[in-house]
């Protein structure tokens, strides 16, 4: 029977400690829930099984997915298969970091709280944003909540965004905004890219945040010059979603006129995980930063003058502001952001440009390919950076279903999230694709109707 | 005491490299051929340039001023932090389940689908719910989620007037801000004498604008609501659902069900209960059981079975939609369900009884010398109030620095509200009797030093890596990331 070795009361020790409390029985430490519902059998739940049991079982379950080690795959949309350099398991690893709380008592958590103040300070680096906070759940809630923090700022209850966002954001940012009883409308998207014309027209002062995505949806880099300008005339805010990963080459969302960024971090570092744990980013300018929801680490000093880190600004937040809090986030994903950390570190600037230009130059060569094959099409005309949509001749469903006979997990249909949008497909192509495996995935496609 | 550790952006030399990558092997071509000039990065991108032994040593160094379960007895009310089973970690790391991609088809991931599937039906007889959905990220999330529901559940019966929820003063911390989150008001209940929720001033506020109340049983005083019974007829009888804050539900597994005494919404801290690590913050799991009649609202997708083939259902035309981009926090999920399986049934039935009787068993002990409001059984958890002491010039903040000193993480101060200079002490589970017993001693010792200089034990710690850090300091003239001189 398994389980014993983590509870370590003997019968012996339960014996003296009942005898302490002035008790009889165990039955006594439970006699203040009444009776009515009391659970009066055993929990039907499968026998206990010994670590070998449960490692064996556990295993069998993971055998029956295919996963990236097994599969060559060109699937993105916000995850993506980038190289993990082997340092990051090693660090996050180390049980220091991951059996520890939040650091609520600065002076034994100097390790996580300086990692988090080096974490912050690199995304401010990457994005040209002055701060950043210590991690959001996810790319979605991220973008909600950069949402939401443009209204807390503007004391409005308005929000526009892009088409051109992912579908999967949106639908997390329309749910926290129908929850709260705040508005949100779409502007609509005219090949690919994010209508301006349209921005114009719906655009007025009762908006409270313009959220816009970069690469978008599609993989299409969107021309925003002068957008934040027109944001700007109706004292809204500019919420920028970005790949961070993207950022190297990209013009920085601060260069942008950004006023909130956010975004999903799981490039850097990240496994996918079946899309959680993911990293929401946050980073903004420093006029915001009364707003942003979440943990930072702040420098101070400690008695003797040295420097420290400390958790700071708590009085945005949900266990010190209660119900006047910028948001209710508790735990976030900091040891993931450890991870992003040290990505960061190790990759520097040099390795972080290398990986974005290979995407980028990777993708454009498996771009030129695959529209170069009868009946596949580029969806749109435009820019790309690592991930492109191209319209194929046939049921998105059906060539995944024969790639995967080749162990290639292919496009990811966008169909369901745009049904104007039919048997198109995004393929993501990451600086781990080789020649060879853009090739063959090229040849699975010539001639497949 | 250690010298600050230098930052990584204090390191390193330009040119210097950690990382190795394959060279580019398709057609080279530069990137102001690919994109507009306008659209590339202006400046350089500025981060550290390390060697590997560089950041390896750095992050270890930084590991050696942190402290966690591994490192000692961890009493932090409310947070749980019970052991972390290793084998844990390798399960979750299995390519099979890490290296997973969230849009894979559906027969790629028959095996993930399965794990979400076990576990569901897992926390259904845990908690006594009917249906479970895992994506939201941590206990907070899962809040949220649950008044989303509950909200939904109200607005599509055309009951649009209950914009209130009801929050005894002995709840969970993160449930005020949730109830903003979700555009409802917040209404407090106080608690009697014996730290119970206030039935009396509950039968006064609730009415046909409330929408839920919210309820953490066992409270953060680590007692158990001795009228659940009567409280939730009270809130069902104004058409109100009865929440469940399971942050607190290591404390009666196996002896009772938040789905049997009434409860229509749970939440769970899976890195509670379910003994996933924190991570240093994060990342959580917070799953979210109701009812029958709250199914359809739950976040899309849930995950069903059809002979022996397991899918993801969409098909749930009330649903609030989603929360996270995808399926929750899988990553940590599959932790908690190693964890069930290695303790089946009755395990976790010990784990509960442990847990109580480690707390009760600690609260003796301290109760020779520290005052412990609401003198009765308690649960997981019970909470000093370092009043005395404070008047004597060291209060519980003071004493949580000395527990420093003394090699242990101390308990959760200044909350619950309701107790001045509370110490909320949580010794769980996984703890020995030894452990409990030298905790104790150390209370006392401090409760000595106290008596004998209280300005000494306040101003400490003194053997930490540091000094005590200024937090004023740090607040007034925020300084959020390092910058270039």
């Amino acid at each position: 029977m398994g389980g014993n070795h983590y509870l370590p009361l003997t019968d012996e020790d339960r014996r003296e400690m009942l005898k302490v409390i002035g008790v009889d029985s165990i039955d006594d430490l439970f006699s203040d829930i009444p009776a009515e519902v009391r659970l009066k059998r055993d929990l039907d739940l499968p026998p206990a099984m010994s670590e070998l049991e449960a490692v064996k079982h556990l295993n069998s379950l993971a055998a029956k997915n295919k996963h990236l080690n097994s599969c060559t795959s060109f699937m993105g949309a916000g995850v993506y298969d980038h190289f993990i350099p082997s340092v990051i398991k090693h660090i996050t690893g180390r049980s220091e970091f991951y059996t520890s709380y939040t650091p609520y008592q600065p002076e034994i958590s100097q390790g996580i709280l300086q990692a988090i103040f080096e974490y912050q300070t690199m995304i401010c680096q990457l994005t040209g944003m002055d701060v950043a906070n210590a991690s959001m759940y996810d790319g979605g809630t991220a973008v909600a909540e950069g949402a939401v923090m443009g209204c807390g700022a503007t004391r409005r209850s308005k929000a526009l965004v892009s088409k051109s966002v992912s579908p999967f954001y949106r639908a997390v940012l329309k749910n926290y905004f129908n929850s709260r009883g705040l508005e949100l409308e779409e502007i609509p998207i005219k090949e690919g890219f994010t209508d301006f014309s349209k921005l114009e027209e719906m655009i007025d002062d009762q908006v409270a945040s313009v959220i816009l995505q970069q690469p978008n949806f599609f993989g299409l880099v969107e021309d925003l010059d002068g957008v934040a300008d027109l944001v700007h005339n109706h004292k809204a805010a500019l919420v920028m979603s970005v790949d961070p990963l993207s950022l190297p080459v990209l013009k920085a969302p601060a260069d942008y006129g950004a006023d909130i960024v956010v975004g999903e971090g799981q490039a850097l570092g990240v496994p996918p995980s079946f899309g959680g744990p993911l990293l929401g980013i946050m980073a903004a300018r420093s006029k915001f930063v009364r707003q942003l929801p979440g943990r930072i680490a702040g420098e101070t000093v400690d008695s003797e003058g040295n420097r420290g880190f400390v958790l700071t600004l708590q009085t945005r937040e949900q266990h010190i502001r209660r119900e006047k809090a910028s948001s209710n986030i508790c735990s976030n994903e900091a040891l993931v952001a450890l991870a992003a950390a040290v990505y960061m570190a190790s990759m520097g600037p040099q390795g972080m440009r290398e990986v974005a230009e290979q995407c980028a130059q990777k993708a454009a060569y498996a771009f030129e390919k695959i529209t170069a094959l009868d009946g596949f099409e580029a969806a749109f005309k435009g820019h790309n950076f690592k991930e492109f949509a191209v319209k194929v001749p046939g049921k998105p469903e059906d060539l995944n279903q024969k790639l995967l006979q080749k162990d290639i997990l292919g496009g990811v249909d966008i169909a369901p999230f745009y049904p104007e949008l039919e048997q198109t497909m995004l393929f993501a192509v990451t600086e781990k694709r080789t020649r060879e495996e853009i090739d063959t995935l090229v040849r699975e496609l010539e001639g497949w109707k | 005491m250690r010298k600050a550790k230098a930052l990584l952006f204090e390191m390193g030399r330009p040119g210097r490299q950690g990382y190795s990558l394959p060279s580019n092997d398709v057609p080279e071509k530069s990137l102001e051929e690919l994109l507009p000039k306008k659209m590339l990065r202006q400046e350089p991108l500025e981060l550290p340039e390390l060697s590997e032994v560089e950041v390896i040593r750095h992050y270890t160094e930084l590991s050696t001023r942190n402290f966690g379960v591994d490192t000692g007895f961890y009493p932090l009310g409310s947070c749980t932090m019970k052991y972390n089973p290793k084998v844990n970690e390798d399960v979750a790391a299995l390519p099979g389940f890490a290296l997973m991609h969230p849009c894979q088809p559906e027969e790629t991931v028959q095996g993930a689908l399965e794990l979400y599937y076990n576990m569901e039906q897992h926390l259904k007889e845990l908690t006594g719910m009917d249906r479970f959905t895992m994506q939201p990220s941590a206990g907070a999330h899962g809040e949220l989620t649950g008044l989303m529901v509950i909200q939904a559940y109200h607005r599509n019966r055309g009951d649009h007037d209950r914009n209130k929820v009801l929050i005894p003063v002995t709840a969970h911390g993160t449930n005020p801000a949730t109830v903003t989150m979700a555009g409802y008001e917040v209404i407090q209940i106080p608690a009697d004498e014996r730290g119970n929720v206030d039935l009396e001033a509950l039968k006064e506020v609730v009415d046909e604008t409330t929408s839920a109340l919210m309820l953490t049983n066992p409270s953060t005083l680590g007692l158990f609501e001795e009228e659940i019974v009567e409280m939730a007829k009270v809130v069902h009888d104004a058409g109100a659902l009865l929440y469940y804050d399971g942050a607190n539900l290591n404390a009666i597994m196996g002896y009772a069900r938040p789905g049997d005494m009434g409860f229509d919404v749970v939440h769970l801290n899976i890195h509670k209960t379910l003994s996933t690590p924190h991570g240093g913050g994060g990342p959580g799991s917070g799953p979210v059981g109701v009812k029958e009649r709250l199914i359809p609202y739950l976040p899309v997708p849930l995950v069903d079975k059809k002979e022996d083939r397991f899918y993801f259902d969409y098909d749930l035309p009330d649903s609030i939609g989603k929360v996270q981009s995808f399926y929750g926090n899988f990553g940590v999920v599959v932790k908690a369900y190693n964890y069930v399986c290695m303790m089946g049934g009755a395990g976790l039935k010990q784990v509960s009884t442990d847990a109580v009787l480690n707390s009760n068993y600690l609260a003796s002990l301290l109760q020779k010398t520290y005052f412990i409001p609401y003198d009765r059984i308690r649960k997981h958890e019970f909470v000093v109030s370092a009043k005395p002491e404070k008047k004597k010039g060291a209060g519980a903040g003071d004493i949580a620095k000395a527990l420093l000193d003394r090699g242990f993480h101390p308990p959760t101060v200044y909350f619950p509200l309701i107790v001045d200079e509370a110490l909320m002490t949580e010794p769980n589970d996984t703890e020995s009797k030894e452990t409990l017993d030298d905790y104790a001693r150390a209370m006392e010792e401090i409760a000595r030093d106290i008596e004998e200089d209280a300005e000494k034990v306040a101003a400490g710690p003194y053997h930490t890596v540091g000094g005590r850090l200024d937090e004023v300091r740090a607040a007034r003239s925020p300084v959020l990331r390092w910058q270039k001189e």
